[in-house]
This record gives C-alpha cells, structure tokens and sequence, in this order.
C-alpha cells in the first residue's frame, strides 16, 4: 500500500466513528482530497483480496472500518460488542417523517402519525439522532427537526440519498379480493 | 359494500393487542387491509362500526387520539348520509382527507420496514471502540422545597371548576298531546300539512312533539307521511283501514 493509504488505515483504525474525506484530508494536507479517495480506495480493495475479519465501508459521508457480517453472531454471543436497542415502531415512524420531511416540526409529525409524537421525538434526540436544524416561520417560530450523521450511521447508509424514493414505494394497499364473476 | 357471499368474514376470533398500533391510523389500515376494503372507497359506516368496536374492546377509548379518530369517523359518516344537492359539481368527498391520510400513512409504514431492515443489516456490523449503551437514564430524583409544593397545590386547587349545577326538567315533550291533535285535524280531514298539526308559533318543544307524534302515527299505520323531496313540505295522509289491508 502507498505511504497516504497506511496513514490512512492507522488513523481509521485508531477512531471510532466513521472519519470524512475533508478530516482525512488534514492529516497530509499537502495530499489533497483526491489522493485521500485513491488511498481509501486502495485500502478498501486491499481488505477485500486479502479476505480479512474487518472491511472498510462508506457510510455517514465517511469511512469506516467494521466488522464482517458473518462474525456478528460469536462477538454478539461473547459480549464483546453488543447489538443496538432496537428502534420501537413508533420511533421508526418518526424517524422516517423527519428523514423525508426535513426540516419538519413537531405538529406536523403529530399530524401524519394521528398521534402525538413530542416524547418520541425527545427519545429521539437524546439518542442523538434527531436534532433541531432551525426555526419555522409563523406562530412561535416552532422548532424544526432534521436527521443527523449519527442517523445514517445506524441504519448504515452513506448519505439520505440513499434512502427510497417515495415513487418506488407500492402507496396502495391491496385491491379489494376478486369476487367471484358477476 | 361487495358481494356479502364471498366477504363473509372472520369477526368472530377478533384478537389484537394494543401494542400493535401505534396509533388510529394504523389501527384504521389494519382493519382495512384485514378486510381487503378499497382504501379509496371505504365503505365508511362499517369501518367506523369496526373502529368503535375495537377501542372499546381495547379500552382505547380513553386515549384521546383514538377519541378523535372515532369522532371524525361518525361526522364523515354523517355527511355522507346528508343529500346531495342536485347539481352541485363541485361536492367534496367527505372520506377525501382521510384517504389522503391513510395512504400518507401507509408510505411511512413502508418505510418504517425499510428503515428497519436497514438498521438490523447495520447492526451486524461493529466498529472499533465498543462501548456499551448507557442504559437508560432515570428520571431525575424530585427536588422541591416545602414552599413550592404549597404554592402548586394552591394553582391546582384554584383551576379545580366550580361544580356546574343543571335542573333537568322531567321530559317536556307532550307526545300524546299531539298525538291526540294530530287525530283531531285528521278526523275531519283527509290530508293535512304539517302547519296544521303544531299551529303557527309552534315552540321547539311543540314542534318535536307533533314530529315524534307523527312518527309514531305513521308506524301504528294511522296515517301515511310523504315528502317529495329533501326540504320541502311533509304531507300528513289519513289511512284508510282497506289501503292498510
């Protein structure tokens, strides 16, 4: 590997949130971002033909070193790592109105879900992946909420690009059962 | 509704619990989707029926979401029952808005199962520096001084509402008053107008009087009611015992 990809592969090493090319890029500023994409690159397809326990994987706008799948079960089992808490239904709901709905207040929120959401959305919060972004116009200037980096880091996704169009969802529920012929 | 042949459903073995909603919308879709209703024709009066049947069983009936839930339900019902004026190009579907809801809804259901797929992928996946979720934080411990408490329970007790006294007056309505005079104008008379049965300054007691009177004629089969269109004036028909027969 080129000198920049080992700089690279300690200095990801050594963090434990994924890393973006912009901070990467200050550890050699003279290299440039370009270089920092080669190297990661190159870092990656090292992991992946020397079949190793860990691969490297874009994901929140960054990069990180993770774990493969198929050693989940046995570190899980041995407590070494756990699994997150599981997201409820509720939060989910929430979670996905503001992805798409960003930046969203609250009585919005309330008004999709029919229900009121205002301590789901602090849950949210607190597990930091949901934040205010702004203010709304109007009455009080309501706080708006967005989704934050921590959001795409546990759903595993490199931007909210990656997210579904909404015209690729099947909106309609099912038809009505045939009847039998008239 | 369709063919009640094929649809006859499966009511009877109705088991839900109530952490399966997470909330009247998605109470609403699973009782459409169990029942392979049309969303965009919803046959309204039997999905409200449903709905109300559910949160009683669930005691979701204190839960205020659900309340409402069931109110916009009857009123849609309501309207629909209303008639049309004829001509009249511009009605709105009263079931429109909530149709729009409920396929607003069901997009975040879809999603909420994507999400969740997405989240349980990632989580077969570690990195570096485990540490453990800080497990979740209790409330704080409640810190008050005498005074405070004092002073809260003055703010409670002053909003606590003056008890609102009513008189209620046994039953004002004089049915057999009416009735009796209803059968007064129609031993003399054929036919009649409604006029002539509550006079000309009937109170609103008279009026709901002579109406229920006129009900309950009509379904003894004293006399016949008829009406040639919405709002406009009821004719009041002696029967004759061989038309009854």
């Amino acid at each position: 590997m080129s000198p920049l990809a080992k700089l690279l592969e300690a200095a990801l090493f050594a963090s434990s949130r994924p890393l973006t090319v912009g901070e990467l890029s200050t550890l050699e500023p003279e290299a440039g971002e370009t270089a920092v994409h080669a190297g990661l690159a190159e870092i990656r397809d090292a992991y992946a033909a020397e079949d190793h326990g860990v691969e490297l994987v874009e994901i929140a706008q960054g990069w990180q070193f993770l774990t493969r799948r198929e050693y989940a079960e046995a570190i899980d089992r041995a407590q070494f790592a756990l699994r997150p808490r599981r997201l409820s239904p509720a939060a989910l709901e929430t979670l996905a109105i503001v992805a798409y709905r960003q930046p969203v207040g609250r009585v919005e929120v309330d008004e999709i879900r029919g229900v009121d959401s205002g301590a789901v959305i602090d849950k949210l919060i607190e597990r930091g992946l949901v934040d205010v972004v702004t203010r709304g116009e109007g009455l009080g200037r309501p706080l708006l909420y967005g989704t934050t980096p921590q959001f795409l880091e546990i759903l595993g996704l490199r931007d909210l690009d990656e997210l579904p169009r909404l015209e690729e969802l099947s909106v309609a529920l099912r038809p009505p059962a045939p009847t039998e012929p008239e | 509704m369709t063919n009640p042949g094929v649809t006859a459903p499966h009511h009877a073995g109705f088991v839900v619990e109530l952490e399966q909603f997470s909330g009247p919308l998605d109470l609403l879709l699973h009782l459409i989707s169990e029942d392979e209703l049309d969303i965009t024709d919803l046959p309204i009066a039997r999905i409200a029926d449903q709905f109300l049947a559910v949160i009683n069983e669930l005691k979701l009936n204190q839960a205020a979401d659900y309340l409402e839930m069931a109110a916009r339900l009857l009123r849609i019902k309501a309207q629909l029952l209303l008639p049309r004026r004829l001509g009249e190009d511009e009605w709105e579907d009263p079931r429109a808005e909530l149709v729009r809801r409920l396929l607003e809804y069901q997009q975040i259901r879809e999603l909420v199962d994507w999400l969740g797929h997405a989240a349980a992928r990632r989580a077969e996946q570690f990195g570096r520096g485990f540490r453990p979720e800080p497990p979740e934080a209790p409330p704080a411990p409640l810190v008050i001084e005498l005074n405070d408490l004092l002073a809260a329970a003055e703010r409670v007790i002053a909003l606590i509402p003056e008890p609102v006294l009513h008189r209620v007056v046994p039953r004002p309505l004089d049915v057999e008053g009416a009735t009796a005079r209803i059968e007064a104008v129609l031993a003399t008379r054929e036919r009649c107008g409604w006029r002539d049965v509550v006079g000309d300054r009937p109170t609103i007691v008279d009026m709901l009087s002579a109406f229920i009177a006129l009900l309950e004629l009509a379904k003894r089969g004293a006399l016949r009611l008829s009406q040639q269109g919405p709002f406009t004036p009821i004719v009041i028909q002696r029967e004759s015992p061989r038309e009854a027969a």
